[in-house]
């Protein structure tokens, strides 16, 4: 099974690489974007989804500093 | 009184922390796959990028055999340095507070700054005295340090703020002008400024003496009250 995780700075941490981003889009003359975040994406394949929680926090994420989000994909192959 | 320096895949700074360490004491490089410290009586993590730096600075070397036993070797109260690099892994580790985040600026930044003693009743720092500045060069992209505003408060009053940037000399954002903190225990301590680069006149500065200094005359102290 797929799973896909998503990780990016906590609310509240300055996100420095997320104000160049949003600095640079608006200055590319995309107007009305805000709170730009800027973070990482694993994807990994497993046999057992509900152990990617526990993989997030002792490695995959660093929970002082950063939130993730877990998304499990379906098999669509079958 | 021997000093042990990891070696990582990636690190860059082994061999100057290990010949600052020889100015003052023995010193011998540890691998990074030995589970065995080889009986050394204080650990240098140096500086560089450990496994690439790969998802986060300091974040697969902790889990390394050798890091396995420095995390058994400061639960023991031996006394362990992080630099720069060494810093990230100790604190990802959990064997330091906080974490470190890339630069405010965004930039690598590679310059000599002052940082100024706090407390200087520790392993790292009692050859010093609190408020001694001392110029150290610092280089890198992740050096700014955070913790959550309990834990700052909790450091400043446990006297775990080692060193400061020197007003308006914060290179990387870091909170409270932190450059150096240590555990509770006062026996493992990181710091993001390279006190190995600092050893030898000829550099511009021998400042960065007083921590090697500072931990070897703590080890021969506590060997001659043994």
């Amino acid at each position: 099974m797929t799973a896909r995780v998503l990780i990016r700075p906590k609310e509240g941490i300055l996100d420095p690489s997320g104000q160049a981003v949003e600095r640079a889009l608006t200055s590319l003359g995309f107007q009305g974007v805000s709170e730009v975040k800027v973070g990482r994406l694993v994807e990994l394949e497993v046999d057992d989804p509900a152990r990617v929680p526990e993989m997030c926090e002792r490695l995959l994420a660093n929970p002082l500093i950063e939130d993730y989000e877990v998304v499990v994909l379906e098999d669509v192959a079958g | 009184m021997t000093f042990g320096v990891l070696r990582f895949p990636g690190s860059c700074d082994e061999v100057d922390a290990l010949l600052a360490c020889r100015r003052f004491a023995d010193a011998e490089l540890i691998w990074h796959g030995d589970r065995d410290l080889g009986g050394v009586d204080a650990v240098v993590v140096p500086g560089g990028f450990s496994y690439g730096d790969y998802l986060r600075a300091g974040a697969i070397a902790r889990f390394s055999p050798a890091m396995e036993a420095v995390a058994d070797f400061a639960h023991a109260g031996g006394p362990v340095l992080g630099i720069c690099n060494g810093f990230q892994v100790l604190c990802e580790a959990g064997l330091l507070p906080g974490a470190l985040l890339p630069n405010e600026s965004l930039r690598f930044v590679c310059r000599q700054v002052d940082v100024e003693v706090v407390n200087a009743d520790t392993p790292f720092t009692r050859t010093s005295r609190p408020g001694d500045v001392l110029s150290i060069p610092v280089k890198h992209t992740t050096g700014r340090y955070y913790a959550p505003g309990v834990t700052l408060e909790e450091l400043e009053a446990n006297g775990q703020v080692l060193l400061r940037y020197a007003a308006g000399q914060n290179p990387n954002g870091s909170l409270r002008n932190i450059a150096g903190v240590c555990n509770q225990g006062r026996n493992v301590m990181g710091l993001m400024p390279h006190p190995e680069h600092a050893v030898d006149p000829l550099t511009g500065s021998a400042d960065g003496g007083v921590l090697f200094a500072s931990l070897a005359a703590h080890v021969e102290a506590l060997v001659a009250t043994a």
